[in-house]
């Protein structure tokens, strides 16, 4: 008797959760999910719209296109060529050239410039003389535009009168100097070292913000335990910073796979391709050669590499960050 | 209900990214019509010209407004390709010819002239027509027309000893070590931006294989002839004697460190740049005055071109299908003999009609106005005049080339491949 009395309970309570306490009203909870639903479509509309039109439209529009054979012109394309332009991309030597270009400056910002974030972020946590200047300083970089980044350091890096070069004539390491951006041995390392003076700033203020936010309990209750700054470091606030890492290194890494408009500006993907990212070989046979179904091809696969990324990252190393919120939500549902 | 009333408005959204109806005003002689014109004159002297070309047409006729829309050069390429993909065009706008204007054609965009103007268009010399027909019929009115040869530092060859522009390709080498031999840098070129470089092989192919050839390469896509493979033997002849400033491969044109003002400044003796050449070297750097001079690309021994064909490329203006006869009646204003002859006092553009050379007062551009009079034959920039994969595999595979990753075959090949594929 007992039992099924407990089961309907329960169904009740799942049923309702707003409602509880107050026996169950089963008209009255539909019409007030209905009002939630209608309330939630109403304020969802706009953003909606827009996101469709803006977003999934192209994308779909994207793959739709990269089915065919198609310079663009004349209404809808019509020459069906199947997986044609995948399997050409699979053998197109620039591209196969991107990814590896791509998961270079991937690792190298992994290994350098996030470990220079957050070592300046910590140095910049210390009490300095200055240090509100030196956060400035360091921040000011990345709200430059990506173009006038990039017209910056092409001046800079101009292989006769540029600064570089003066600069190591002037200690004498003359024989360092070279033509930073015209030489395919070193373009790569030149274009890190752009994107690492134009990044590092927003790493080292996310980390900032991160640090910040431990208590600083945490680190006094290791000092008394006989904890040194490496061992506070390395067991405390590392740890703690552990969410903040995670997001900075995501962010990084999709806007490596993204990037285009630096690197755009300083070496158009020269020389001889040895540059090059997706993006630009995209825009390259998009807008330059009209081939616009092979460049949709490339398109979606940028799209797909960053959306298998996004979501695996979010499944696998984000899950402990992301997992708060999501049982929050159930919560309050 | 609710949810399904918000997913058709969801399909609606989505739906409504696909149809658009911009139909072309409606026309007949009385009734008011708006002709939208989008030319890519945004800068002085053009600029003010047009805006009194328009005033003058609309005061002889009332019913018509032009629309006299001016969009720079490289936004204009970005936006004329998005209308022309949705299947429109404005009613007149620019063109370059070639290649793309071949691509809109075939897409039926633009109206065929060659009849409704045939009285008008006999007026205007075959090297200015020629980017804009195809099978004898011509879909544009040239405005503008220009060539590329080399632009040199007369001083420069003066103090390694050569007394004339070399002629032949044998003198042109010849000169290229005297000048790398006087301590002076022979050649700028701008390695970053492709089209620069293509000019070399072009004119070398012009020279060795002769016009019709390239002609001929349009049709049946084969750029592997042994004349086109020996374009390219010239070219790495000349990559190999380094003739180039240092750092060229990322080197940009027009910029601060770029190849203009490599020469402007005197530190390369000469480039070989379009008629702009001048203008360009004024704006980056010192500029030459009275010590530039200009020689057309030398002759190659043995070869079946003409010495007096020249390479290069203009503007005109096309007409949209579905223009109203306003457009058209427009378009043979501002193309008359008398309202081009003020363009070409204006100094921005060069002659395009018969007998228009001695409008033309700047010395450096009057030499290239009486050469391009005389031409013996025309070709339109390659990256133009071919379908624009194919125009941006020559540049490509040609910087390649310079840049010693490609050999003269694979050149031949990688151009045949593409051009194949189209």
């Amino acid at each position: 008797m007992t039992r099924p009395a407990l089961t309907d309970d329960r169904r009740g309570i799942v049923a309702n959760p707003p409602g509880r306490g107050s026996p169950p009203a089963a008209p009255t909870a539909r019409r007030r999910k209905t009002k939630g639903l209608l309330t939630i479509t109403l304020f969802m509309l706009p953003a909606l719209v827009l996101f469709c039109l803006l977003v999934l439209a192209p994308i779909l529009l994207a793959s739709y296109t990269s089915f065919f054979k198609w310079n663009g012109l004349g209404g809808l394309p019509t020459q069906f060529i199947g997986l044609d332009n995948y399997t050409r991309l699979l053998e197109d030597p620039v591209f196969k050239g991107d990814l590896g270009r791509g998961l270079f400056l991937l690792v190298m910002s992994l290994l350098i410039q996030l470990p220079l974030s957050l070592g300046l972020a910590m140095l910049l946590n210390q009490r300095m003389r200055g240090r509100a200047f030196y956060r400035l300083l360091f921040f000011a970089p990345y709200v430059l535009s990506e173009v006038i980044t990039g017209v910056l350091f092409t001046m800079i890096l101009s292989p006769d009168g540029g600064l570089a070069n003066q600069i190591l004539d002037a200690i004498g390491l003359g024989s360092l100097q070279s033509t930073w951006l015209a030489e395919p041995s070193t373009v790569m390392y030149s274009i890190f070292i752009v994107m690492t003076w134009k990044y590092f700033g927003f790493h080292m203020i996310l980390y900032l913000a991160g640090r910040q936010s431990i208590p600083k309990e945490l680190t006094e209750a290791a000092a008394i335990d006989g904890a040194g700054s490496w061992k506070q470091f390395r067991y405390v606030t590392l740890p703690l910073l552990g969410p903040t890492i995670r997001i900075s290194v995501f962010l990084s890494i999709i806007g490596t796979i993204q990037l285009f408009d630096l690197v755009w500006v300083l070496t158009s993907g020269g020389p001889i391709h040895s540059s090059e990212t997706m993006a630009i070989t995209m825009f390259q046979f998009g807008f330059k050669r009209t081939q616009i179904g092979y460049a949709s091809a490339i398109s979606v696969a940028m799209f797909l590499i960053s959306l298998v990324f996004a979501l695996g990252y979010q499944r696998f190393v984000m899950r402990r960050d992301t997992e708060g919120a999501i049982t929050t939500m159930r919560d309050q549902r | 209900m609710v949810l399904l009333a918000a997913s058709a408005l969801f399909m609606a959204g989505c739906g409504g990214g696909g149809g658009d109806t911009g139909a072309a005003p409606a026309s007949s002689s009385d009734a008011k019509v708006t002709v939208e014109w989008w030319n890519i004159s945004t800068t002085e002297p053009l600029k003010s010209f047009w805006v009194k070309k328009v005033k003058e047409y609309q005061a002889a006729h009332p019913n018509v407004t032009i629309k006299n829309v001016p969009i720079e050069n490289e936004a204009f390429k970005a936006k004329i390709a998005t209308v022309t993909q949705s299947g429109k065009t404005p009613d007149l706008f620019t063109t370059w010819g070639g290649g793309v204007l071949k691509q809109q054609v075939d897409a039926g965009l633009v109206k065929d002239l060659s009849s409704e103007a045939a009285t008008w268009l006999a007026d205007f010399t075959p090297a200015a027509l020629s980017a804009y027909q195809f099978d004898s019929k011509t879909y544009a009115v040239p405005h503008d027309i220009g060539m590329v040869g080399f632009w040199y530092n007369k001083k420069l060859f003066n103090k390694a000893g050569i007394t004339e522009p070399p002629a032949t390709w044998t003198a042109f080498i010849d000169a290229v070590k005297k000048l790398k031999g006087s301590g002076t840098t022979p050649i700028a070129l701008a390695g970053k931006e492709k089209w620069p470089g293509h000019y070399y092989w072009a004119y070398l192919a012009m020279r060795i294989a002769g016009l019709p050839a390239l002609q001929q390469a349009a049709v049946d896509d084969d750029f592997n002839k042994p004349e086109f493979i020996q374009a390219g033997v010239k070219l790495k002849e000349l990559a190999d004697l380094q003739p180039f400033q240092k750092g060229f491969l990322g080197a940009g044109y027009g910029s601060t460190d770029g190849q203009a003002a490599q020469v402007s400044n005197g530190k390369a003796a000469m480039e070989l740049m379009g008629q702009w050449a001048p203008t360009v070297q004024k704006d980056s750097g010192k500029g030459l005055g009275e010590d530039l001079g200009f020689f057309p690309f030398p002759a190659v021994e043995g070869g079946k071109g003409n010495i007096g064909d020249a390479f290069g490329g203009g503007g005109g203006y096309a007409v949209g299908v579905n223009a109203p006869p306003a457009a058209v009646d427009f378009l043979k204003f501002i193309s008359s003999a008398e309202q081009h002859r003020q363009e070409v006092e204006t100094g921005a553009v060069l002659p395009v009609l018969k007998g228009e050379e001695s409008v033309v007062k700047d010395p450096n551009l009057s030499i290239v106005a009486n050469q391009l009079a005389a031409a013996t034959g025309f070709q339109l920039y390659l990256d133009q005049a071919y379908p624009p994969a194919v125009g941006q595999e020559v540049n490509d595979s040609v910087a390649a080339l310079i840049a010693g990753q490609k050999t003269p075959e694979q050149v031949a090949d990688s151009i045949t491949q593409v051009a194949k594929s189209e």
